[in-house]
């Protein structure tokens, strides 16, 4: 029988889909019978899920006309 | 010059990656532009949550594609190009966050396990999409504050695995750290951010009960 505290320590694993079948079975058993846990591994899903979500905001035009002005001075110093 | 034909090359957005690889390694500029075009928006906000600088962030962005034009010839093609740029501006980033903290210890590679932090304390339900309650401003700034509390050997490994989507073994190359640390590491930045976002995100009316 699984505690709370085994479930956690395999938690990351069970989100990846990276545990065994025998173990993965264990696992929704748990959370089948604790609902703490079953929130846990809910709201854990989401935190991943809406971070994977986050498309990066393109970068200042600024920060961006630097760089390509860096770049140009390097590949001029430096042809490959 | 390059600036006009920069764009013609951002306006190839699907344009394979290893196509432009091959081309940058053959010596053409435009080719490597257009790899910088397509991973400096995801490399300068790498930059920023590990410096959690913007000025270090910027410097940071730029060294990192300086080298990787660099050393192109360097780059062994048995990884992703992408993978390899990443590595190069963990190592740039992390330089400058030990510089800038050097009167502060960075624990980055020591064991900073407690025993404690898997230790949940606050567990209530959220909606099945409570992100969509904020607006992408509002969301984007929840989600960066969360991450940046975080210690900064947690934060580099949520960064790389779930926000930049390496691979686990990737991230510990990355990080020069072991895979068995990348996953502790992994869990707890996971639950950290789970229960920070809890105050946020958790179901209206529902009362939070104790655990563990």
């Amino acid at each position: 029988m699984l505690t709370c505290r085994d479930f956690l320590a395999e938690l990351s694993d069970y989100l990846d889909e990276r545990t065994d079948v025998e173990l993965r079975a264990k696992l929704e058993r748990h959370i089948s019978e604790c609902p703490n846990c079953w929130v846990i591994a809910d709201t854990t899903k989401k935190t991943i899920r809406i971070y994977k979500g986050m498309e990066p905001v393109p970068i200042p035009q600024d920060v961006e006309s630097r760089l390509m002005k860096a770049l140009e001075q390097k590949m001029a110093g430096k042809p490959r | 010059m390059m600036k006009a034909a920069v764009m013609t090359v951002s306006s190839q957005a699907g344009f394979d990656e290893t196509s432009l690889v091959t081309q940058a390694r053959e010596g053409d500029n435009l080719a490597f532009a257009g790899l910088v075009k397509r991973y400096e928006a995801k490399i300068f906000r790498l930059a920023q949550h590990i410096t959690q600088n913007r000025e270090d962030a910027e410097d940071v962005l730029q060294e990192t594609f300086l080298k990787a034009y660099e050393h192109l010839d360097q780059f062994q093609g048995n990884s992703k190009f992408y993978t390899w740029v990443v590595r190069i501006a963990v190592n740039q980033a992390l330089m400058k966050l030990r510089r800038r903290k050097a009167d502060r210890s960075v624990s980055l590679d020591e064991d900073i396990d407690t025993g404690e932090d898997t230790v949940t304390r606050e567990v209530a339900a959220w909606d099945e999409d409570p992100e969509q309650r904020f607006s992408r401003e509002e969301l984007g700034e929840i989600l960066n504050s969360s991450v940046d509390s975080l210690a900064p050997a947690y934060r580099s490994v949520f960064v790389l695995r779930d926000v930049e989507d390496l691979s686990t073994e990737e991230t510990a190359e990355a990080l020069n750290i072991s895979v068995p640390a990348v996953k502790s590491r992994l869990l707890r930045a996971r639950l950290q951010l789970r229960e920070k976002l809890t105050r946020y995100f958790k179901r209206k009316g529902d009362d939070t009960f104790a655990y563990l």
